[in-house]
């Protein structure tokens, strides 16, 4: 008989994998143990066919673990029996999963006589709530929010069974010891109440996972009338729940998109629209944001009013969700006609997560997805950076154990609330993960909330401070996702985006850098216009279709395409400098065309929203061979804006124009970026920035870079700013290496 | 005295017989300061009661144009040190006056401005009582830089300071927002925006005397110049260890400042004023403390913006319309574009 000591690391903890692991051993008659300690799970096996057992815990692994590595070694071993063994005192257990959406056999059990049937709080191993309930750690009961709930002898004795699938679920519960829902005005049967009004078009708030939703049914236009007018919010699409047999007759799913909607992590999934609901979900966008009920609660619901809801998050506008039952009487009370309740306690807000699946990228990065850590290339020392990421769309990322922790998606940090969340974070994340930095890494840009924190936290623990420019923080984003190793070579990035801080005083966003980790050049970048009103700008799209205009000898047409703005004053605004800081923003330039074509020109009434529209507009149009406008020497918009404007009186269809548009940028960033790895000076092509969750400009960038060119994307995190702190601390760790 | 050019040359900074012409002819001649020694020795029976105390401050003046609507640097330069006595609760008495002037600056010029600095010193009840001149030469400066220094007396028993602020009590400001800095922008910019819209430049000592007299307790008071109301709480909230929040519903702004805000993308909170203050009281001498504001002619538009509160995470924040709460932050940089 032989022995061996088998490691295994990857997420292993918390996902039921000893008692997977203790059953394979009864299986193969196995002696030995396993338990968890600080670098995952230690396996002492002694048994005839080891190499069997090794293959079968590859190959059957909870469905909630990820493997990342298996190292095996000889070793003596004297034990009579196979035991799961306590965890080591200090280190231990120091890896959290995401929350899991409910599993299939908690899906049946709801459904079906016996205990369980009907109960909101089901869960085993496999499922159900994690991060969103633990208040401390290692991760057992006693440090979740499930705390005050004691467990029944018969919950007792699945939970110390390691054959059942709750052994060891820390949020195991009955309707005898669990957590209880209800619904506000109180009645009977919470709910048949809830559907009930759902069905007569009531807006109900609803307490879910990660925090509040808002709830209607999303085949009412009154109701999505009266939730828009409610929430102050005229066209922000609102996210769609409903099981997989109801999505498919109102989006086309492609086998990706299936494998996304049924994923453990549930996000919301962005999918073509076929029209057949009421266009005020989501007015002129040719997606719909769909997700599957993610808890038993939603499971009830939906069975019971048997169409899809509306779930969108339930806040004030500009506020992040609601998570306490006290804070959503007092917020949600002139949103909701009645509060769906229960006495689980939400330790951390997390938001759903946005995803694509054609092709596959992460829009926000939330619930599901968080704390999921990403391996760190090769070439980078085992150090500890703490970085603090962007003003908008925040997101702290940790390194520590050659692992990178993004954290979740937070807001915008000029909001007192998410500022709030974002302070809890920065003490949750490093208390949950015993983060001890080295250095913190910020933007540049001084006035981001998120700079200030670092800055003064550097200054306070005498940490090194290392400011990085934001775009080349996209840049190393894109790298370090694709694991491109820190001595892997200079890359041309094309990072489209917003606006950024430049390292020469000016705002960035439509750059071409070729560098790595360790430094960048800004090799090009689109010409840039002024920001007429600084921010405001980014609000107000007519604004960007002046400056381009009017560079293009075009000012009479933004006369008629703009009668009502201040033109006259805006363009003095510009020639004086008047807050109108110049910049090369590719998101502004998004938004001049959007203008000129009449997408929301006076104001976007959300973030992002002309240029999505833009590409629901485009996507919308053939491909009719056209080669997309010129962009002149020195990626010169004029030529572009030249272009489409003879289109634009030659009659050319606004889906045309919007398609060729994508497609001329794509053509005139992927050209430059192609010729600096054909003249050797990079080895491949970055892609990041947030223009580039826009999916038809990134098929259209792809498409024309060369094959044989290496392309790297973000496809697991956000190529906007919620990505951006991954990349600051890759920088901070090449700083700090060298020197 | 009369002089007979017509722009400043250097050989007025020079020390001889053109300098004191100038000074005579410009300055003296308006300002009349008792005496004719190079300083002024002052007896003030206010003094002389035990427990009373002097207040002493200095600003410099720089602003271009030089004269704007609603008033002019010289205005801008005994207002500016007056409020800052008054606002620390003294009563202005004396001011002094330096002038560097650009080499080729029009006397006419000079001697409007001085004009102005002796009318608002009468409005004020100040007496502008030394001074000095220098020439530099062209482009060495922008027409004409001021120094004003001034003294004051505070009454035994007042102690207004930021300290005082407590939980609870309330933020009022004597009238609208950011009228001076929407005004030097407006005339920067040839922004020919609307005739109404002009610098709220003013004294502020009466008012304060009338809102000390009707609200004793009154904690403290600021002028809310260079940074605007933004930065004037953010100092006062983190002097006081409390939190500030600003109702948007309540704060008053002149439509045209609002508009041009919107047109131009600032923040009317970080304009700057030059006749506004902001003072905390205890709440319940709010409403006495408005109502005698409101009696002053600096204070017709008074009104209350907001509250202290428990310390919280950040020092000023503001309620929105819709119920949210953003925060209003101190500006390190020159207020760049955040939005990605
Ligand atoms: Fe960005
Ligand atoms: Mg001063
Ligand atoms: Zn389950
Ligand atoms: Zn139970």
């Amino acid at each position: 008989m032989t022995a061996r000591r088998i490691r295994i690391r990857g997420q292993v903890q918390g996902v039921g994998f000893r008692p997977f692991v203790w059953q394979l051993a009864q299986r193969f008659g196995l002696t030995g143990e396993v338990r968890n300690d600080a670098e995952g799970v230690l396996i002492l096996a002694a048994g005839p066919d080891l190499d069997a057992f090794e293959a079968a815990l590859l190959a059957e692994a909870p469905p909630l673990s990820r493997i990342d590595a298996l190292e095996s070694e000889a070793t003596t071993l004297d034990a009579t029996a196979f035991i799961i063994a306590a965890s080591g005192a200090k280190g231990a257990e120091t890896r959290v999963t995401p929350d899991a959406a409910t599993c299939a056999a908690c899906a049946d059990e709801i459904r079906a006589p016996g205990r369980r049937q009907g109960y909101a709080f089901t869960n085993c191993t496999h499922c159900g709530p994690r991060f969103t309930i633990l208040t401390g750690l290692p991760y057992d009961r006693a440090q979740t929010t499930m705390a005050p709930f004691t467990l029944c002898a018969e919950c007792r004795a699945e939970y110390e069974n390691p054959a059942d699938r709750r052994f060891h679920a820390q949020p195991v519960a009955c309707p005898a010891c669990g957590p209880r829902l209800w619904i506000e005005p109180e009645a009977p049967d919470p709910i048949a109440e809830a559907a009930r009004r759902l069905l007569a078009g009531d807006i109900l708030a609803v307490k879910g996972l990660g925090g509040f939703h808002l709830a209607c049914d999303a085949t009412n236009p009154r109701a999505i009338d009266t939730l828009r007018q409610r929430k102050h919010r005229p066209a922000k699409p609102f996210a769609l729940m409903a099981p997989l047999s109801l999505i498919r007759r109102h989006a086309a799913l492609s086998p990706g998109a299936e494998a996304l909607l049924t994923d453990p992590a549930a996000p919301i999934v962005l999918l073509p629209a076929r029209g057949t609901l009421p266009d005020s979900l989501a007015p002129g966008q040719s997606t719909l944001g769909w997700m599957l009920p993610y808890t038993p609660l939603h499971h009830l619901l939906l069975d019971a009013v048997q169409r899809p809801l509306v779930m969108t998050s339930g806040n004030l506008s500009g506020e992040p969700q609601v998570i306490d039952n006290d804070e959503a009487r007092a917020k949600l009370g002139p949103f909701a006609d009645a509060f769906v309740m229960h006495d689980r306690a939400i330790a951390r807000r997390l938001d759903d997560s946005v995803e694509r699946a054609d092709p596959p990228m992460i829009l926000r990065r939330a619930r599901g997805r968080v704390p999921g850590t990403l391996p760190l290339p090769d070439g980078f020392a085992d150090r500890q950076v703490v970085a603090y990421g962007g003003q908008m769309k925040a997101a702290i990322c940790l390194v520590k154990n050659r692992q990178a922790l993004l954290g979740h998606h937070l807001g915008e940090l000029d909001e007192a609330l998410t500022w709030q969340a974002f302070l809890q974070a920065d003490a949750d994340y490093a208390a949950l993960f015993d983060h001890a930095p080295e250095a913190v890494a910020t933007d540049l840009h001084p006035d981001y909330r998120a700079t200030r924190h670092g800055t003064e936290r550097a200054r306070r623990d005498g940490l090194r401070g290392i400011p990085v420019q934001h775009h080349h923080a996209h840049l190393a984003a894109c790298l370090g996702e694709n694991l491109w190793p820190r001595d892997g070579g200079a890359v041309a990035g094309i990072i489209l985006d917003g606006t950024g801080l430049g390292s020469d005083g000016t705002l960035w966003g439509g750059e071409i850098l070729l560098g790595d980790y360790d430094g960048f050049q800004r090799h090009a970048h689109l010409t840039p216009g002024p920001l007429i009103g600084g921010d405001r700008a980014a609000r107000e799209p007519w604004r960007n279709a002046l400056v381009r205009l009017d560079a293009a000898g075009q000012g009479p047409r933004a006369e008629r395409l703009f009668p009502d703005a201040p033109l006259a004053m805006a363009r003095m605004a510009a020639e004086r400098g008047l807050n109108a800081p110049l910049s090369s923003s590719a998101g502004r330039l998004f938004d001049a065309v959007a203008a000129i074509l009449g997408l929301c020109p006076q104001a976007q009434s959300y973030e992002g929203e002309a240029a999505m529209r833009l590409e629901a507009l485009a996507s919308a149009a053939q491909d009719d061979g056209h080669p997309g406008y010129p962009f002149g020497p020195g990626l010169d918009a004029v030529p572009l804006i030249t272009a489409l404007c003879d289109d634009l009186d030659a009659s050319t269809p606004a889906p045309q124009i919007a398609r060729r548009f994508h497609r001329g940028l794509a053509r005139a960033f992927a050209a430059q970026a192609t010729a600096l790895v054909e003249g050797g000076q990079a080895r491949a092509v970055a892609l990041s920035g947030g223009c580039y969750q826009n999916p038809l400009l990134l098929a259209e960038t792809r498409a024309a870079i060369p094959s044989a060119i290496p392309v790297l994307t973000q496809r697991i995190t956000p190529a906007n700013d919620g990505g951006l702190a991954l990349g600051q601390a890759l920088i901070a760790l090449a700083a700090l290496e060298s020197g | 005295m009369t002089l007979r050019e017509e722009r400043v040359t250097l050989a007025h900074g020079g020390g001889g017989k053109a300098m004191r012409e100038l000074i005579e002819s410009v300055f003296l001649s308006v300002f009349a300061p008792p005496g004719m020694e190079d300083q002024a020795r002052l007896t003030e029976a206010a003094l002389q009661e035990p427990g009373a105390r002097l207040a002493f401050t200095t600003d410099s003046f720089v602003v271009t144009p030089v004269e704007f609507p609603g008033g002019d640097i010289g205005k801008l330069a005994v207002c500016g040190t007056v409020n800052d006595l008054a606002v620390g609760g003294a009563r202005p008495l004396w001011l002094s006056a330096s002038f560097i002037i650009e080499e080729g600056c029009e006397i006419a010029l000079l001697r409007r401005l001085v004009a102005s600095m002796a009318a608002e010193a009468a409005v004020a009840g100040v007496r502008i009582v030394t001074g000095d001149t220098k020439v530099v030469n062209r482009g060495a400066c922008d027409q004409v830089y001021i120094t004003t220094s001034g003294i004051g007396v505070i009454a035994p028993g007042r102690d207004l300071d930021a300290r005082r602020i407590r939980p609870g009590d309330v933020a009022l400001v004597n009238g609208v927002l950011g009228d001076h800095g929407a005004t030097i922008l407006a005339a920067r910019g040839d922004m020919m925006l609307s005739a109404d819209l002009q610098s709220d430049c003013q004294s502020l000592g009466a008012l304060m005397e009338a809102v000390l007299r009707a609200a004793p307790d009154t904690r403290c008071a600021r002028d809310a110049t260079r940074g605007g109301l933004a930065s004037t709480l953010n100092e006062l909230a983190e002097a006081a260890g409390v939190s500030v929040e600003l109702d948007e519903t309540a704060l008053p702004l002149r439509p045209e400042v609002k508009g041009m805000c919107e047109i131009l993308g600032l923040d009317p909170l970080y304009l700057a004023n030059e006749g506004t203050l902001v003072t905390f009281v205890p709440a319940d001498q709010a409403e006495a403390a408005l109502a005698a504001m409101r009696a002053t002619k600096a204070g017709q538009g008074a009104c209350i913006i907001g509250r202290a509160t428990e310390a919280g995470a950040v020092p000023v924040t503001l309620r929105t319309a819709f119920g949210g709460s953003r925060i209003v932050d101190m500006l390190v940089g020159e207020q760049l574009p955040r939005i990605c």
